[in-house]
């Protein structure tokens, strides 16, 4: 791992941050005003919010957070409807960790759990179906949620589960693709966004190119990072450059992963299982062709279709703004709750749950 | 979920197509069903227990070098020219 050490090399770091900042203010004079970046991916909130950056360059440009969190941007339908499968006899829940403490409009995972509901965690979703293997007697839920990176290994825990012939093992999808969210974002009038910081695992499957609508469409520039600390001042300092020299293009900072044209084989496993349909998502309500649906050549793996379970209509919190978070509206300091009402041991809403979320984020590193 | 986790191959176990990786001395065993041709001593990026894709060593090492190139050349306040690749 020493290569990787590098990546994180403050004598590196330091240097780029004093371009950054020439570059930055150059840009502020050009503009008028601060750039606005945007980043997507709910790890580079973390990683931006943890390293400092947003405060450090706060003077010159905003780096503001976006729909990145899987978890966060579930909408509560969905998540009512994942914890009623807790409460269905005989039926395990499995999910990832994060999943489990977000409340839905009436309890949550971790109070089924609480209350007898047989809710189990799980890294892999190949351990859910080696779980689901070892005991026969009971049905397994998995939940899927998540973007591009998680719903290829999602996609291949149902084939093997298939292939297994195994008969209690479904999946909840609640997957999400990444390009539609961003082009409604693009399409809001009321936002002004000088680039896009993209997420660069998204990227390693769907690949570069899947991006350059951004540029093409809409003119701004955007630069697929990584998530070291020197990637993303990297990437910051490259969408300076574009904005100096009036270009716009996607730029590949990832190129230690990420690829002209992604990975083709865990895009095929994607698609094998999962076929693009309209899913909600919290904040920005329908948008159409953006969720994975189990395809009905698998329909024998889809919860939804396998288990009936009704839910009342959902029921949002009041104040919260993690909605108005996702669209890249407010900065989660900007909401009333935060850090008050709404804290990581007591959270209101997803976006203080995640660890991806980008008022936890916040709340860890940039409390004052 | 999202955390991406990169790790060094140990070994490689083709007939079930997974690899034993290290990741700062924690051994776990990943699917390598998306990523062919891996071999011992690749470093693989892995999310919830699939490697996504192979590291290319040579990309980091431009990578950071092109950085010190940045810096090595700098004046204070320079603009250089951006999109070197």
């Amino acid at each position: 791992m020493q290569l990787l050490e590098k990546f994180r090399d403050p004598a590196i770091g330091r240097g780029l941050l004093e371009k950054v900042v020439a570059r930055a203010g150059q840009v502020r004079e050009k503009l008028g005003r601060r750039a606005v970046f945007m980043e997507v991916c709910g790890t580079h909130t973390v990683a931006i919010s943890r390293a400092g950056l947003r405060s450090i360059l706060g003077e010159y440009m905003e780096l503001r957070s976006g729909p990145g969190c899987p978890v966060c941007v579930t909408d509560y339908g969905d998540i009512d409807r994942m914890v009623a499968f807790g409460a269905l006899p005989g039926v395990t829940v499995g999910t990832f960790g994060d999943m489990v403490r977000v409340p839905g409009s009436r309890t949550s995972l971790e109070r089924q759990r609480a209350a007898g509901a047989d809710v189990r965690l799980f890294y892999s979703p190949r351990d859910a179906v080696a779980w689901a293997a070892a005991h026969p007697g009971r049905e397994m839920v998995f939940l899927g949620v998540g973007f591009e990176t998680t719903a290829p290994g999602v996609g291949a825990a149902i084939a093997e589960a298939r292939a297994r012939g195994l008969k209690n093992f479904s999946v909840f999808s609640a997957h999400k693709i990444v390009p539609p969210a961003m082009r409604a974002i693009l399409a809001d009038p009321d936002l002004k966004l000088d680039g896009f910081i993209l997420p660069g695992h998204v990227s390693t499957i769907i690949g570069r190119r899947a991006f350059d609508f951004i540029a093409a469409e809409y003119g701004l520039p955007a630069v697929v990072s990584g998530f070291e600390p020197l990637d993303i001042i990297d990437a910051v300092y490259r969408l300076l450059g574009q904005l100096l020299s009036g270009e716009a293009r996607v730029e590949n900072g990832y190129t230690r992963l990420v690829r002209e044209e992604g990975n083709p084989r865990a895009r095929a496993q994607m698609y094998e299982v999962f076929t693009v349909g309209d899913a909600s998502w919290r904040g920005f309500g329908l948008i159409p062709q953006s969720g994975l649906d189990i395809r009905e050549t698998y329909r024998d793996f889809d919860a939804a279709a396998r288990f009936e379970v009704t839910i009342e209509p959902p029921r949002l919190p009041k104040g919260c703004a993690c909605g108005d978070l996702l669209k890249g509206k407010l900065a989660p300091t900007d909401c009333r709750l935060f850090g008050t009402a709404c804290t990581p041991e007591h959270p209101v809403g997803p976006c203080m749950v995640s660890s991806e979320g980008a008022c936890a984020a916040y709340y860890q590193y940039e409390r004052r | 979920m999202c955390l991406g986790i990169p790790g060094r191959v140990l070994e490689v176990n083709p007939e079930n197509q997974t690899a034993v990786i290290e990741t700062f001395g924690v051994k776990n065993t990943v699917s390598t069903f998306f990523v062919p041709d891996v071999q011992v001593g690749d470093y693989l990026m892995v999310h919830t227990g699939y490697a996504i894709e192979k590291l290319d060593v040579e990309e980091a090492e431009i990578r950071i070098k092109l950085w010190e190139e940045i810096l090595s050349d700098a004046t204070p306040g320079e603009v250089s020219r951006p999109g070197d690749r």
